[in-house]
């Protein structure tokens, strides 16, 4: 597709698509959204940007390869269950701590988040995948 | 005794890290290992002379009855000495052997290990872990007979080995478990306990030929020998060690741990009396018309083996001290033995009989050491193999039962040994030069310093038997009867019946020797009668036997797995729709109170439009249509989800089928026109079978309104979510906290499904 409006859009419009999936992921602890529903949102995003332009070049914007973000997916769902572990604790219990922040109140962080963040990035390695190998021709 | 296995482990995987320089002595260094070990053990002697145990345990899976229990009693201790100190004379020669090859590192990795595991076989103490050890060693085995991989013939062999003794593994294990549930435990001490228990169980002689299968084909007794020769593939080292010392003992090593407690009875003699005097004869019978010198070697092992192992079926006591003094007997003279044969072949080039003779002119050391090895063999004095030969003869006297037969079959055996022994030093060293392709030397001290202790213990031994009776014969013949004996050998037993039945054997022994050398004919006579009434030869039949095998569970297999992906799918939800409709019919009385309404009217409209187009998703001829009419039921049930306030739900159901239809307009490209091209007849079926599992599936949703829990999870989720979680979205903490393990198990489904579409299109057609 060759069409200059979508262009323009997809250049800034993806920024907003990200963000957007970025908030739909840490919001969803306490409404709607997640790890998964922002991580289709963010493959979304991408695959928007490439029906503007090609795929080519959002392969080159993406960092690494979409295996590489199953690989860090998993290794952060790995690493969400090992601070469990080390407290000997019943595997893949939450573990909080919060840090306080003064006036602006305190930032509560725990291992469900890095799981989610691990769900985020495993599910769109694997979509991303998916349209790779889809599209990509022999 | 847990921390000289993993001192084994930890220098096997440490042979890899040695820096190149110092690749070349390895070997040496594993050598001084093993008799440091060999010092180690030796030490011991005295803890366990009386029949006493040194024993450790560790809790391993307590509540499965699996601990890990070592103990050293004079049995294992006899075994732990061969393992150690053979082993220590076997790496010695093999740094010399193995110079040149490629893949030491592997070699000696794989031997030692085997050390390891062997150790770790005699000195378990629970049967499971005597198991577990078992295995290995074969397992080693099989990569240690098929090191030369890129032939054919020790691949072949190699795999025969494993099959064998693997199968017999796994039948010993069975055994195991069957008589371990009669007792209660799989501990060896227990066992000795609840001995009377074992035996007057009806499992006891099913238990009994499972245990007696699996040391029979480790120990390669007849109808399980086949696989012994062709092992002699494997380097020479590997003949000595494995073949000849130590792991085809195992099972010799696993009766007599188990004849105090499973021994005694009819069954146990006769059973293992009966195959031992078979394989016995059978080995020596068919080792004098062999050509090689290693398959001569391996035939006479499989003589030993069936000796060792009958000798122990007598339990008598003064079998089993024969039996004990014999397998020091044997792993003298037969590693020994082995180890010249390797000389011979590496020196000369061949190891074939016909090409060999007159190499006492090269090799005066290597004829000293043989000469004594085989006087050992042949059983005649002053060699240590005399006495044992004696006190065989004696047992076999005393033997109960069939004991005529045993004794017609261990002269006839004897002589056959005494004969053969004579033919290899006749053939091998005497007599005129033969044509082989290499002119031998005897170079490199590490090939003879082996044999050479080896035969001179042999003849040591021989001389003052008492050190050797006193030290191990004693304390393991006192494990194994359970009480204390006094050992006393001596080399002259007196003019009596015994020393007649020696006479006699040596002088038809001599006879057949003289014939065979003499009148060239006859032994190829009788190698052709041999072929004539030996018509089956078990390798063959193993081969085919495993072919007959792999093509009946193919076909069976491709009666289910046919490759047709949509069959599959058609099993599985005929299966499951049967299954369910068979339960909705079993519950038949259930009646469903309907309380349908119509209101609101968007969502009973939004129904009627899901239903529209799925009925339009199916019998739409364009894909475009289906595709659009399917996004539409997608996007319709993820508004039903809203109005049920199933926010998250939705948003993940929208989203997905938004990629859904991104995703199929890419492979749209790709596929060819529409077409149809299944039969009317198959698409009525179809539609017959998605009717029946949708409806089912229908039915049950409605039956599902109805079913009253007491507590329902959800409360509890809803109430804790906050409390524990700190989250306000119920279904995300579910996700991510309270359910994580099925999140996990949701993202490995992920990851797996795009692998294999990565794989499956990636790939490109052959």
């Amino acid at each position: 597709m060759n069409s200059i409006i979508l262009q323009l859009a997809a250049k800034y419009v993806r920024f907003l698509l990200i963000f957007f999936a970025f908030v739909a992921l840490l919001r969803g602890h306490n409404y709607p959204g997640g790890g998964f529903i922002g991580g289709l949102l963010a493959t979304l995003a991408i695959v928007y940007y490439s029906y503007a332009f090609d795929w080519r070049s959002v392969q080159k914007k993406l960092f690494m390869k979409p295996q590489g973000y199953v690989a860090v997916g998993l290794l952060m769902i790995l690493l969400s269950f090992s601070p469990s572990l080390i407290q000997d604790e019943t595997l893949m219990k939450g573990i909080w701590v919060s840090i306080p922040f003064g006036l602006l109140g305190q930032l509560k962080l725990g291992t469900p988040l890095l799981f989610d963040l691990g769900v985020f990035m495993t599910v769109i390695g694997v979509t991303l995948l998916f349209f790779f190998t889809l599209t990509k021709r022999r | 005794m847990q921390y000289i296995l993993l001192i084994y482990l930890l220098i096997a995987f440490g042979i890899f890290i040695v820096p190149g320089w110092f690749k070349k002595h390895v070997g040496v260094m594993l050598a001084l290992v093993q008799a440091a070990f060999f010092v180690f053990f030796y030490s011991k002697i005295s803890e366990v002379a009386n029949g006493n145990s040194i024993s450790t345990m560790l809790y391993w899976i307590p509540q499965l009855g699996l601990n890990l229990e070592f103990s050293l009693t004079g049995l294992s201790l006899a075994f732990a000495l061969l393992i150690t100190g053979i082993g220590a004379l076997v790496f010695l020669y093999a740094s010399a052997y193995m110079k040149g090859y490629e893949g030491t590192d592997k070699f000696y990795f794989y031997l030692f290990l085997f050390g390891g595991a062997m150790l770790g076989l005699v000195l378990s103490g629970n049967l499971i872990q005597l198991f577990i050890f078992w295995e290995l060693t074969s397992f080693l085995s099989f990569l240690l007979i098929s090191f030369f991989h890129k032939k054919e013939e020790p691949r072949k062999a190699a795999f025969q080995s494993l099959f064998v003794t693997a199968f017999g593994g796994l039948l010993l294990l069975s055994g195991i478990v069957l008589l371990g549930s009669v007792v209660g435990s799989y501990s060896v001490a227990d066992w000795f306990v609840g001995s009377e228990m074992i035996k007057s169980s009806g499992l006891y002689l099913p238990g009994l030929i499972l245990i007696l299968a699996g040391a029979f084909t480790k120990s390669a007794q007849f109808p399980f020998h086949f696989w012994l020769p062709g092992a002699m593939q494997a380097p020479t080292p590997v003949s000595a060690y494995l073949h000849s010392a130590t792991m085809v003992k195992a099972g010799v090593f696993l009766l007599a741990l188990l004849s105090p407690v499973l021994g005694g009875t009819t069954e146990w003699t006769y059973i293992i009396t009966l195959v031992g005097v078979i394989t016995m004869f059978l080995g020596a019978y068919f080792s004098i018309t062999q050509t090689d010198l290693k398959a001569i070697l391996a035939y006479t092992t499989i003589s030993a083996l069936g000796i060792l192992v009958l000798l122990i079926g007598i339990d008598t006591k003064l079998s089993i001290k024969a039996a004990m003094l014999f397998l020091f007997v044997h792993a003298f003279y037969k590693a020994a033995l082995f180890m010249v044969a390797g000389l011979i072949d590496k020196k000369t080039g061949t190891k074939e009989l016909a090409k060999l003779g007159g190499l006492y002119r090269f090799m005066p050391i290597t004829f000293v050491i043989s000469v004594l090895a085989l006087l050992s063999m042949a059983g005649l004095p002053p060699m240590l193999g005399f006495l044992g030969k004696e006190l065989i003869y004696e047992a076999k006297v005393q033997s109960p039962g069939i004991a005529s037969l045993v004794l017609i079959l261990g002269v006839g055996g004897n002589t056959l040994m005494v004969a053969v022994s004579m033919y290899f030093m006749f053939k091998v060293f005497l007599g005129k030069q033969g044509a082989y392709p290499k002119i031998p030397n005897e170079k490199g001290w590490f090939f003879l310093l082996g044999p050479a202790v080896l035969a001179l213990l042999s003849l040591l031994f021989g001389l003052s038997p008492a050190a050797l009776g006193n030290s191990i014969v004693q304390p393991a013949l006192s494990t194994i009867r359970k009480e204390m004996i006094d050992v006393e050998l001596k080399l002259w037993h007196g003019f009596n019946d015994v020393f007649l039945l020696s006479l006699l054997t040596v002088f038809l022994g001599m006879g057949i020797f003289i014939i065979a050398l003499t009148k060239k004919q006859f032994l190829i006579k009788w190698r052709r009668i041999n072929s004539q009434f030996f018509t089956i030869k078990f390798t063959d039949l193993f081969v085919q036997f495993l072919g007959g095998f792999l093509n009946f569970s193919a076909r069976n297999t491709k009666r289910v797995q046919h490759g047709y992906h949509r069959f599959y799918i058609l099993t599985v939800i005929l299966f499951s729709s049967a299954f369910l409709w068979f339960q909705v019919y079993v519950t038949r009385n259930w009646v469903l109170d309907s309380h349908f309404t119509l209101t609101p009217f968007y969502i009973s409209g939004l129904v009627a439009i899901i239903v529209c187009s799925t009925i339009y998703a199916t019998i739409s001829q364009s894909r475009i249509s289906t595709i659009i009419g399917m996004g539409v039921t997608g996007y319709g049930i993820s508004l039903i989800y809203l109005y049920y306030s199933a926010v998250d739900l939705a948003i993940t159901q929208i989203l997905v089928e938004t990629l859904i239809v991104v995703m199929f307009v890419l492979v749209l490209q790709r596929l060819p026109r529409f077409a149809i091209l299944s039969s009317r007849l198959t698409r009525v079926r179809d539609f017959i079978i998605a009717l029946s599992f949708g409806s089912v599936m229908a039915i049950l949703a409605l039956k599902a309104l109805h079913v009253e829990f007491n507590h329902p999870v959800s409360d509890l989720m809803v109430n804790n979510s906050f409390l524990y979680a700190h989250g306000k979205n119920v279904v995300n903490v579910i996700l991510v906290d309270f359910r994580a393990l099925d999140t996990l198990g949701e993202v490995t489904v992920l990851v797996i499904a795009a692998m294999g579409v990565f794989v499956l299109l990636k790939t490109k057609k052959a």
